[in-house]
């Protein structure tokens, strides 16, 4: 009897698998390599928080499409008057957010008054810095003033630190982050994941999935077995490139080769001593072999670039032969500027393997031209604590993942302390350019002023490696901004 | 019986029986030859290696072992085998100053806490051993490193303090029973103030508990250097060392085991080498130990 009973219960649970394995799937579970240290994006700079909430949870004025152009976001249409110096925005209509607030003119300008405001948290301050006022006209409509024209307005309301949030709500917004996305936060479970649901009145086309989790694993050897035990729908930026291969051969993964918007360097002081002297930085750019670390490093994922730019970008220049990899020409160059070889400098390396990987190529590089690296591995906090703040290192890498960079050459506080007045006035006049012709120009102009100035090593763009199941559509291949954007991610039937 | 030297040498002049000993133990036979070969990889890498390891060869990176890399390449290309050579070196260098720290600063210690046994001296410097133990090792060696930045010497420092209170225990319980025996009155006798007597009588007479000691934590002093490099605090690279190899193969071991097998096996080889020395080399000087154990 007992027996029997046990089949039975076998039976039906094995017919209850079978049932759920042909049934539809409408969840996703997605890994991701960080946890963002909390949930409101707009007063942090930790791009974790963007990868789980941008599009999901919450939207901006406008935003990033897949392939990094700036469309409506929360506003459906916008009019830009002829001097360039206000924008009217038409808002979207029936819009709430996920606590059933309404969402209408008053939420734009609390948001925006409070990223610009003296003593606003916001990361990137910069981006709101040329407003001089908003003005709400109807609940429908706000009308925002620069106090200079600004090209790179619409682009800059697009980020993640810009989104729109609501005054009822911001109190709590770092543990429940309330937005009008398609998906509502529902769990965070610190250290292991963050549930998300599908909003059902969402106000524009619902999303597909049910509900989606971001699962945080930090350490590849485990993001690997947790892909290839199936814990994971899907890993977006896989940290180990190494792993790839193994996935492309799986009929039950795809392998997702996207690009980022990091420009992955080898970053000199400028104001230490050798590398404030042109000829050595030109010396330390001549003697790294680009293929050699894109091979060695991201087994061959990644593209050389040869300036601070991103290679998908349409105003991108070609300068890699301006650096290209020429020993001789090093060791030459080392001579002229009266260096006596072999020198030693402290290279500091932050943990991705694309930096210690890296790093230990370029060390081996440089020491055949007469330059001795010292690696010293850090962790995140300290390469920001005495790399980036402190500057107290001779050669690091780092990734810049943020779009549009470029003008971080244009501050000369910044770790590589690059202090060049004409390309500081070159950005200062980008900013304001509104005509597309000439703002290419003047791109252009940019990266090969930073190149032949030989500021950092330029390496290579950092590859965005996504290993998913087969059946997973919708997910963006490229990351123009921080994002892991599900509102069109479906599977195939 | 007083002749104390009798109690635990074999009788001086049979040399001969001493090595007829030796071979008799196959635990010293064993852990003496896995020991000799990796010392002697690591003197050898100073003159020679099978390939040159500061260069990198991204175009022969992670080969299986074959004809031209007996244990295969690394995914830098460098030749593991040269690899493993070199980084016994860092093993070997950091656990040798690391026990030389622990008895440098403990059998003083533990001599000088014995001749005044019972005395505030004796409980201050073995109730301090008592807080260095109540630690984790590893843990306060972690802490160490990412302090004072993590490198060879470092890690070296943070392995040789926590031998410190092994060997300064281990004097003091060896010297006390001795400070018992007939021989030392007789010193006493003689006029020699304890500090003499800690050196000319003790000292040689708890060397043997030293030795067998010191084998095992060298041992222990490599995996402690294998494990600081293997979270990344113990020698930077360029330099090699078997934990950062470890490390580094974790995430190819699905398709290239061989990267991890090799520096696991020599940590492997060399702790076990080095523990069965150690009790080959006490079943040796302690042939009463031995007795009843057959």
């Amino acid at each position: 009897m007992t027996h029997m009973l046990k089949t039975t219960s076998l039976a039906s649970v094995l017919a209850l698998t079978a049932s759920m394995a042909v049934a539809q799937q409408t969840d996703l579970t997605i890994g991701l390599q960080l946890e963002p240290p909390h949930l409101d994006p707009t007063s942090a700079a930790a791009g974790a928080i963007d990868s789980v909430l941008y599009a999901n949870v919450f939207e901006g004025l406008t935003r990033f499409g897949p392939d990094g152009s700036v469309g409506p976001g929360l506003a459906t249409s916008w009019e830009i008057s002829e001097d360039g110096l206000t924008y009217t925005f038409t808002l979207a209509e029936g819009v709430k957010f996920h606590d059933g607030t309404t969402f209408d003119a008053e939420d734009v300008k609390f948001s925006l008054d409070r990223a610009r405001a003296e003593d606003s948290a916001n990361a990137q301050k910069a981006l709101f810095a040329g407003i001089s006022e908003v003005t709400v006209v109807d609940p429908q409509t706000v009308e925002v003033t620069l106090s200079a024209p600004d090209g790179n307005f619409l682009f800059n309301l697009a980020w993640g630190d810009a989104v729109i949030v609501a005054p009822e709500s911001i109190e709590n917004i770092k543990t429940t982050p309330i937005g009008t996305g398609a998906f509502m936060f529902d769990n965070w479970v610190q250290g292991d994941r963050i549930d998300l649901v599908r909003n059902e009145e969402y106000w524009g086309a619902p999303a597909y999935l049910d509900s989606a989790t971001f699962k945080f694993i930090s350490d590849p050897t485990a993001a690997f077995a947790a892909m290839m035990a199936e814990d994971l729908d899907a890993f977006y930026a896989f940290p180990a490139p190494e792993n790839l291969p193994q996935f492309d051969a799986d009929p039950r993964f795809k392998v997702i080769v996207g690009s980022t918007e990091g420009e992955t360097i080898l970053a000199m002081n400028n104001k230490m001593p050798p590398f404030d002297d042109v000829r050595v930085r030109e010396a330390v750019a001549h003697a790294i072999n680009r293929q050699e670390i894109i091979d060695g490093a991201l087994f061959g994922y990644g593209s050389p670039i040869g300036t601070h730019f991103a290679p998908h970008h349409p105003d991108y220049v070609d300068l890699t032969d301006i650096s290209d990899y020429d020993p001789e020409k090093s060791k030459a160059l080392l001579e002229e500027a009266g260096i006596e070889t072999p020198i030693q400098v402290k290279m500091t390396l932050p943990p991705p393997s694309y930096a210690r990987r890296g790093g230990e190529i370029i060390a081996a590089q440089l020491r055949q031209v007469g330059i001795e690296p010292q690696i010293e591995n850090v962790e995140w906090a300290q390469w920001l604590e005495t790399t980036f703040r402190g500057k107290d290192y001779g050669l690091t890498i780092v990734s810049h993942t943020e779009p549009l960079d470029i003008n971080i050459y244009a501050r000369p506080d910044y770790y590589f302390q690059y202090d060049n007045p004409d390309f500081q006035a070159l950005m200062e006049k980008v900013a304001v350019e509104s005509d597309p012709e000439a703002r290419s120009e003047m791109f252009k102009t940019a990266q090969t002023t930073i190149a032949e100035d030989y500021v950092n090593a330029y390496l290579m763009q950092l590859p965005l490696l996504t290993v998913a199941k087969t059946g997973l559509m919708g997910l963006w291949p490229n990351a123009p901004t921080q994002a892991t954007d599900l509102t069109g991610v479906t599977w195939e039937e | 019986m007083s002749d104390p030297r009798t109690d635990t040498l074999p009788p001086s002049g049979a040399p001969v029986r001493l090595w007829h000993l030796a071979f008799r133990s196959r635990n010293l036979v064993i852990g003496l030859a896995l020991t000799l070969v990796f010392v002697i990889g690591a003197l050898l890498s100073f003159l020679w290696t099978p390939y040159d390891i500061t260069g990198l060869d991204i175009a022969n990176k992670i080969k299986p072992p074959s004809a031209r890399n007996l244990l295969g390449t690394d995914h830098f290309g460098r030749d593991i085998l040269s690899m493993i050579m070199v980084g016994a070196r860092t093993s070997i260098a950091v656990a040798v100053v690391a026990v030389g720290i622990g008895m440098v600063f403990g059998v003083p210690l533990g001599l000088w806490a014995a001749a005044r046994k019972g005395s505030l001296l004796d409980e201050v410097i073995m109730r301090a051993n008592d807080l260095v133990f109540a630690f984790p090792s590893l843990l306060i060696a972690i802490l160490i490193t990412a302090i004072f930045g993590p490198s060879a010497v470092n890690a070296i420092i943070a392995i040789g303090i926590f031998n410190i209170p092994v060997f300064a225990r281990l004097t003091r319980s060896g010297a006390l029973s001795l400070w018992q025996r007939d021989f030392i009155l007789a010193a006493r006798v003689a006029g020699k103030n304890s500090a003499r007597i800690s050196v000319e009588h003790i000292l040689p007479n708890v060397t043997n508990l030293l030795i067998v000691q010191g084998t095992i934590q060298f041992s222990l002093g490599i995996l402690a250097e294998a494990g600081l490099s293997y979270v990344g605090l113990g020698a930077q690279p360029p330099t090699p060392s078997w934990g950062r190899m470890l490390a580094e193969s974790q995430t190819m071991i699905s398709f290239a085991p061989h990267m991890a097998l090799f520096p696991g096996l020599a940590i492997l080889l060399t702790v076990l080498g080095l523990n069965l020395m150690g009790d080959g080399l006490r079943d040796l000087f302690d042939p009463k130990l031995q007795r009843s154990r057959t």
